[in-house]
């Protein structure tokens, strides 16, 4: 459990985190969303006490992070691939970490194991691709057994296979019971493992909300029809909760708040002929877009180019 | 029985989880491992006692040699058999107190310290375990390695005026102040980079404060510099270590006072930045 109660974060003039309010539950896994420099990283870095707030506090389950007795027990934390000594092999950087716990060997091994990690162990972490380097990372995170798992993007560099060991290894996590908070600044890799989102954009909260809510805020799911006589379709299909939209003269239809089976079934009892019959998802990274267009902190300064531009694909 | 057996099923993770803790022994123990698993300790150790026995063996035979051929620098003429023993201490001095550096700068450089702090997030039990480590594993290289410099130095000049032996008075005292003011300036090594955060700041204060400030302070009016100058680290340091003493210098104990309360000053220092600042 990590709870935010008016977070803030000020270097100098620039507010990162701007009074974030915000509950990470256990038993699921939390997205943590915004574009690049929204404030996700610093949030981070604040619950486990590498930052201290300028106002307001973070803690995790009931504390401040370094009033727990064992740390590492309470939140396992990926922050940036690089917390590490290169010139340390991957053993002894997790053994060293695990000392201060009195964590035993057998845990180390464990962890080397979990992330994959057996066949370099030894080696120098200074000489591991990006790759590698997530999968130490997420190893020291886990060394703990810890009840909060904390992920700072770690799917950054990982291949189609560690991609999907990080999502199935999330979603164990949550089974298990833990709270689980991990950040992207990529809406479609979140929406695979979360059930809860908190979307922040300039270090303001603009959603607390789950994947499906968003989504229907977005405007739901619109079924779009193409019928021959759409004047007659739209009297049939009106009622409460229902919205068709269509320009006149055209024969196609925007229904939402009907599912296209019900569409369908309607106009064939009402004898009307349709030509087209198809669901259009609003896909989540719409709905992201949406969220933050006014938030991103980098827009494309190139004349024409849209802010879906730099938000599709953020350095 | 039913109630009981829902019970035992219900507290999932946390039942069997088990209870670790950090403590002061434990940070210890992890700077102890942290050191010896990086290569660079090794080399540096190494350089470190290197300089120390082969330089002080060194300048003994080169007094030797010279005190055959009769035309010596006056300073040089003027040795003992503890001083050119210690003239290694100059260079042993700079490795282990950029190795001091190292320690928690090198933290710093490479990320390592935000895993460190998340470890142990009050903080000041890694400074103080790295300073005790650190410290510690150099009193005792430096010490070993002025004792080594010191057997076999003693031997090459003796029959010469500078021979000496472990029975003289003093000699003892010299060597031990030796190492132990090594001890100190691998801990201010460690303090300087836990305050300055850079590998490159670091060791330029340090080589400053150790080679570059007394030289500096020669340039003072005579009234001045005689007042300041047996304060300074180097030359209260030396003080530590030094057979004689005369009037511009302070006796062993208050030399040994004085880089105490440099030391600490360091060490304050980087303790202040360390609760102080984010990481």
């Amino acid at each position: 459990m990590i709870e935010a109660r008016q977070l803030t974060k000020r270097y100098g003039e620039k507010t990162a985190v701007d009074g974030l309010d915000f509950v990470v539950k256990p038993g699921t896994v939390t997205g943590f969303l915004g574009p690049n420099g929204a404030g996700k990283s610093t949030t981070m870095r604040m619950v486990v006490g590498l930052d201290t707030p300028t106002g307001g506090s973070v803690t995790v389950n009931g504390r401040h992070y370094a009033q727990h007795r064992a740390p590492l027990q309470e939140v396992g934390a990926l922050l940036e691939a690089k917390s590490i000594h290169p010139g340390r092999s991957a053993y002894n950087h997790l053994r060293a970490l695990a000392m201060t716990h009195g964590i035993p060997r057998r845990r180390v091994d464990e962890v080397i194991e979990l992330a994959g990690l057996g066949s370099v162990a030894k080696k120098r972490a200074g000489a591991f691709s990006l790759g590698m380097g997530q999968r130490l990372g997420i190893a020291a995170a886990l060394l703990g057994d810890p009840q909060t798992v904390m992920l700072d993007e770690p799917v950054n560099g990982l291949d189609p296979e560690g991609v999907l060991w990080i999502r199935n290894l999330l979603t164990s996590l949550a089974e298990e019971g833990r709270t689980v908070f991990v950040s992207s600044h990529l809406m479609s890799e979140v929406a695979l493992v979360a059930d809860h989102l908190i979307v922040v954009g300039r270090g303001r909260l603009l959603a607390d909300t789950t994947v499906r809510d968003l989504v229907r805020e977005a405007g739901g799911d619109t079924v779009q029809v193409a019928t021959q006589d759409p004047a007659r379709l739209r009297d049939v299909l009106a009622g409460p909760g229902v919205d068709v939209t269509g320009r006149i003269g055209s024969e196609e239809l925007r229904v939402t708040g009907l599912t296209a089976r019900e569409i369908g079934l309607k106009a064939a009892e009402h004898g009307i002929a349709l030509f087209e019959l198809s669901t259009r998802q609003v896909s989540l990274e719409e709905a992201f877009m949406d969220l933050t267009r006014d938030a991103v902190e980098y827009h494309g300064s190139a004349p024409g180019t849209e802010t879906v531009e730099s938000l599709g694909r953020p350095a | 029985m039913s109630t009981l057996t829902a019970t035992a099923q219900a507290p999932s993770t946390t039942a069997v989880r088990p209870a670790y803790r950090v403590t002061g022994r434990r940070v210890l123990a992890s700077e102890w491992a942290k050191l010896w698993s990086l290569r660079s300790t090794w080399i540096t150790l190494g350089l470190g006692l290197l300089f120390l026995i082969a330089f002080g063996l060194i300048a003994a035979s080169r007094y030797k040699s010279g005190i055959g051929s009769g035309h010596m620098d006056r300073d040089f003429a003027s040795s003992t058999a503890v001083s050119l023993s210690l003239f290694g201490t100059n260079f042993a001095q700079l490795a282990l107190g950029v190795l001091g550096v190292l320690v928690t700068a090198g933290e710093y450089s490479t990320g390592m310290i935000r895993s460190t702090l998340a470890a142990v997030p009050r903080r000041l039990p890694v400074l103080w375990s790295k300073a005790a480590v650190f410290g510690l594993v150099a009193l005792i290289t430096g010490t070993f390695g002025v004792f080594v410099a010191f057997l076999f130095g003693s031997r090459i000049v003796s029959g010469t005026p500078a021979a000496m032996d472990f029975s003289h008075a003093g000699v003892v005292r010299s060597l031990l102040g030796a190492g132990l003011y090594l001890g100190l300036v691998a801990v201010i090594g460690a303090a300087l980079g836990a305050l300055l955060r850079s590998v490159a700041g670091g060791i330029s204060v340090l080589v400053a404060t150790l080679m570059l400030i007394p030289g500096l302070v020669s340039l003072l009016p005579s009234s001045w510099r005689d007042d300041i100058s047996p304060y300074l680290p180097s030359n209260a340091g030396e003080s530590m270590f030094a057979l004689t003493h005369d009037a511009t210098s302070l006796s062993p104990g208050a030399g040994l006072l004085v880089f105490l309360g440099w030391t600490a000053l360091a060490l304050a220092g980087a303790a202040y930045r360390l609760m102080r600042s984010d990481v």
